[in-house]
């Protein structure tokens, strides 16, 4: 079928029917009893992304923008990774003169703040704006042009970000900014204002997503799809976007009130004035510790989804995993002030904050626990997947161990500020997300491609990541033990720490080069892979029950679930709804615990808007930064952009 | 994977109202955010308070009258936002193109208000650490107000044109009288805060 056989209209009469009551509802046709080829043709045409440029840069299918989160934070990956590699070199050897002190505090910061916040989060909501909606059988995430604005904003502030970077004018004062450092006193020039308003522009991104992912959840959902048979992912998603929404507010705050210190003169952060800096690290880490496990939940949603593929059976304890992913949501705003035991709190204080930082082992052990059971009961099929599942076990409880270290108050005053931390931090997020993050690459990129990735590089990456990153991040411990404190461009040779950071810096580069092989697997499959059908990995969630890529529509009618791994329950046939107008984008809205289906409810098309808006309000953030009036100009362009995105055009979608 | 038809949804509306509709989770979804922004502005405040036992640092006393003004005005539109949400229920296009006008003029009255609110709270935002509290609690509100206000008013026109008379339309009426619930909500612990916590001590 070409694609003017796609598009062509002949045989596509709508037959609209105006009832003409109060509120007028307009009618299309249905697909009942539509046969598939016709039905493709209806959907494709109702729900594609339009070709040309003006249509790509006006797309709201989920897929597509979660393929360009995807790609973008991959590359500040890279970006980060680089910063990393450059410190390394210089911290290979005593004194090298590679770097200075001052490209150094920006490579430092700016590693810490692309991997965190230009990296981390956004491609784990990334994977979930992919996935989310496809496990729970629906045909678009939730408010879709939101979804494509919140793209744009995240593009345009790493890009910002980098361009600073570039320009030499990128932060120097470390990825939390700790006042008075940061503020006006002794952050001259506009570093400090680049992190401050990168910060707040692309948490806007963030919240934008965590709103839209919660929505889709709560509400789109296939008919039958009850709390108790939600994927154990989606769960993850929707747990981690509820900590999105009461976590990232606060780094907002402390951002603009940064930026307000430093551009209009309050005195917030000034102890001279009647202001306080700890209230600066008590809102930063209000929010810095629930990042920690925004990073983190998401990951352990794919392992749970790696390890039934595997194991060949549900979750072990699919209900105490739920509960224990609430618990970790809940527990992760009550931790924040173990970053700060350095700073004098009150005793009783400190010992409050390290009895729950202890308390969260408790969820996080029965995670691993109810992981090991499945393993262990099923017959595992070991494959690339599974074995960064393991890598993540391993190196996730050393940095779990390593962190219940560092939550005792007097141990932490030893190695604050040393290089212990740094391995610790980096055990944990590694470990944590980004071995997970690549057993998902391997497990969901052929849903992406159409095409799998080589098993045999994959084993090759694996061990190269493996060995390469316990290289170069184990030895850390010993030097942060010996006294190196991080953050330092050099040290002198008598000190006698050369040969253990050479050491480190060859484990960073085979961890490095793990990455190299890893982009040439990934793109050696999507071209030339073998094809990898529908379902792969015969895993049992809705995903896989519709081609891979899958078409924009998602699924060519919507699945009635009755199992929480639905293509396991019904192998002969997968039950599905009908009675959805093809004419117009039309998807289910359930109710919330039970989702029953109530509405047919109209999903958002395509709309250059959002992108014009980002662009209003990013041009409003960046002159900012040099003059407080910039709210007050950019509020009309914005205001403009925003009226044109929400201003009914007469589809279907907007009228009825 | 073959398809056995399990369930007809030919005969479901095409919208809903209140928590069957996604959008009101989504205005949900931003409130509980927005909330938090405020609880921790509020919060800061209070920390600093707490922190200085000299607080409010010598600084005169706010003039509460346009703030109470203020509130009393917010309070009093209520009563149209709820009979605006009531007709939006209804569909019935006329009486809501009426409560509309009258919510955006009720929105607008405050804003006046508002702009003889900064001065009365007799302190800069440069002046000490208490008076950028001042600033900021209040500039966070009016932000609020501002959106929420800007959202009626082209709303309203929206109404007036011929995409108004859709289910879709009553739909979003409906969230926008939430969303106002919440901006006067959200303004009576910010109210409180200033005006009356430099009063306790
Ligand atoms: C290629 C792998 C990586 C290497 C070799 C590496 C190396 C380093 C080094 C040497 C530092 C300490 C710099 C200093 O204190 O002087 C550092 C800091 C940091 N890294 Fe990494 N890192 C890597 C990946 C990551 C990833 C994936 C993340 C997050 C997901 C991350 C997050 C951070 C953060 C937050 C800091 C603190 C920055 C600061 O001090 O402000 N790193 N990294
Ligand atoms: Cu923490």
């Amino acid at each position: 079928m070409s694609s003017s056989d796609l598009t062509s209209e002949r045989d596509l009469v709508p037959q609209a029917t105006p009832k003409g009551d109060l509120a007028p509802e307009r009618d299309g046709p249905r697909d009942t009893g539509l046969d598939d080829a016709t039905l493709h043709r209806w959907l494709e045409r109702t729900w594609r992304t339009k070709p040309g440029i003006i249509g790509a840069l006006s797309s709201v299918d989920h897929k597509v923008v979660a393929r360009r989160y995807l790609v973008t934070a991959f590359v500040f990956l890279c970006l980060g990774g680089l910063n990393a590699v450059a410190m390394r070199i210089q911290l290979s050897g005593p004194q090298r003169g590679l770097i200075g002190p001052d490209l150094y505090n920006q490579l430092f910061t700016m590693h810490g703040v692309t991997m965190m916040f230009l990296f981390a989060v956004p491609i784990v909501q990334a994977t979930g704006i992919y996935l989310v909606p496809l496990m729970v059988g629906t045909r678009n995430i939730a408010f879709p042009r939101l979804n494509a604005f919140s793209y744009w904003i995240y593009v345009s502030g790493g890009i910002f970000a980098w361009a600073s970077f570039a320009l030499s004018m990128a932060p120097d004062v470390g990825w939390f900014a700790y006042v008075p450092l940061s503020g006006p006193e002794f952050g001259p020039g506009k570093r400090a204002d680049v992190w401050a308003q990168m910060i707040t522009y692309t948490e806007v991104s963030s919240l934008a997503v965590a709103v839209a992912t919660i929505v889709t959840v709560f509400k789109q959902r296939a008919p039958g799809m009850s709390l108790d048979k939600i994927p154990l992912y989606v769960w993850a998603m929707l747990v981690t976007s509820f900590v999105v929404v009461f976590a990232m507010p606060a780094v907002m705050i402390t951002s603009t009130f940064l930026i307000l210190d430093r551009l209009v003169g309050t005195h917030i952060f000034n102890p001279a004035e009647g202001g306080d800096a700890l209230l600066f690290q008590h809102l930063f880490w209000f929010f810095g510790h629930p990042e920690v496990y925004i990073i983190f939940l998401p990951a352990t949603g794919m392992v749970s989804s790696i390890i039934s593929a595997f194991a060949r059976r549900p979750v072990f304890g699919h209900l105490g995993l739920v509960l224990s992913l609430i618990a970790v949501g809940f527990l992760s705003f009550g931790l924040w002030v173990h970053h700060m035991f350095a700073t004098g709190l009150p005793k009783l204080g400190a010992s409050f904050f390290t009895a729950s930082s202890m308390l969260i082992a408790i969820p996080n052990g029965l995670q691993i626990f109810c992981w090991l059971a499945t393993l262990s009961d099923g017959r595992p099929v070991i494959r690339t997947p599974l074995l960064f599942v393991f890598g993540f076990v391993f190196t996730f409880v050393i940095g779990g161990l390593t962190g219940v270290m560092v939550a005792s108050v007097p141990l932490d005053l030893q190695v604050h500020d040393t290089y212990f931390v740094v391995a610790h931090f980096h055990y944990v997020l590694i470990g944590g997300s980004v071995f997970p993050l690549l057993g998902a690459a391997y497990f969901w990129l052929p849903k992406l491609t159409g095409r799998m990735m080589s098993e045999r590089l994959g084993r090759w990456h694996f061990w190269m990541a493996f060995i390469g990153f316990n290289a170069a991040f184990f030895p850390m411990h010993l030097v942060g033990l010996w006294g190196m404190p991080r953050r330092v461009y050099t040290y002198p040779a008598e000190l006698g720490w050369g040969n253990i950071n050479l050491f480190i810096t060859a484990g960073a580069a085979v961890f490095f080069l793990s990455f190299v092989l890893f982009t040439f697997n990934m793109l050696h499959g999507a071209l030339r892979g073998a094809p990898a059908g529908n379902n792969p990995w015969d895993a049992g969630t809705l995903e896989w029950a519709t081609t891979s890529p899958p078409p924009s529509y998602n699924f060519a009618r919507i699945p009635v679930v009755t199992h929480a791994e639905p293509l396991w329950a019904e192998r002969e046939a997968l039950p599905v709804a009908t009675g959805l107008r093809v004419d117009a984008r039309e998807l289910v809205i359930s109710t919330v615990a039970e989702a029953r289906p109530d509405i047919r409810e109209k999903s958002a098309t395509p709309s250059i808007w959002p992108l014009f808006a980002a662009i209003a309000v990013g041009a409003t953030f960046l002159y900012s930064i040099f003059t407080p009036w910039a709210v007050v100009w950019g509020a009309l362009p914005i205001a403009i952009t925003l009226i044109g995105w929400f201003w009914p055009k007469g589809d279907p979608e907007d009228e009825e | 994977m073959k398809q056995r038809p399990a369930a007809d949804l030919s005969a479901l509306p095409t919208y809903g109202i209140g928590p069957r509709s996604p959008t009101w989770w989504g205005t949900l979804g931003f409130m509980a955010l927005e909330g938090t922004g405020f609880a921790l502005a509020a919060g800061a405040y209070l920390y600093l308070a707490l922190s200085w036992p000299q607080w409010p640092l010598g600084a005169p006393r706010p003039n509460h009258w346009p703030g109470t003004i203020v509130t009393l005005l917010l309070i009093v539109s209520l009563v149209p936002n709820h009979m605006l949400n009531r007709y939006a229920e209804q569909c019935a296009i006329m009486p809501v193109r009426i409560g509309l006008v009258v919510m955006s003029l009720l929105g607008i009255a405050p804003l006046v208000v508002r702009w003889f609110e900064f001065p009365a709270l007799n302190i800069y935002w440069d002046t000490n650490a208490y008076g950028s509290m001042l600033w900021v609690l209040l500039g966070l509100h009016t932000t609020h107000l501002i959106t929420d206000v800007g959202d009626t008013i082209v709303l309203t026109v929206l109404m007036f044109t011929r995409h108004g008379n859709s289910g879709r339309r009553f739909g979003d009426v409906g969230d926008n009288v939430f969303y106002w619930d919440f901006v006067v909500a959200s303004w009576i612990p910010i109210y409180l805060l200033i005006y009356w916590t430099p009063r306790l001590g």
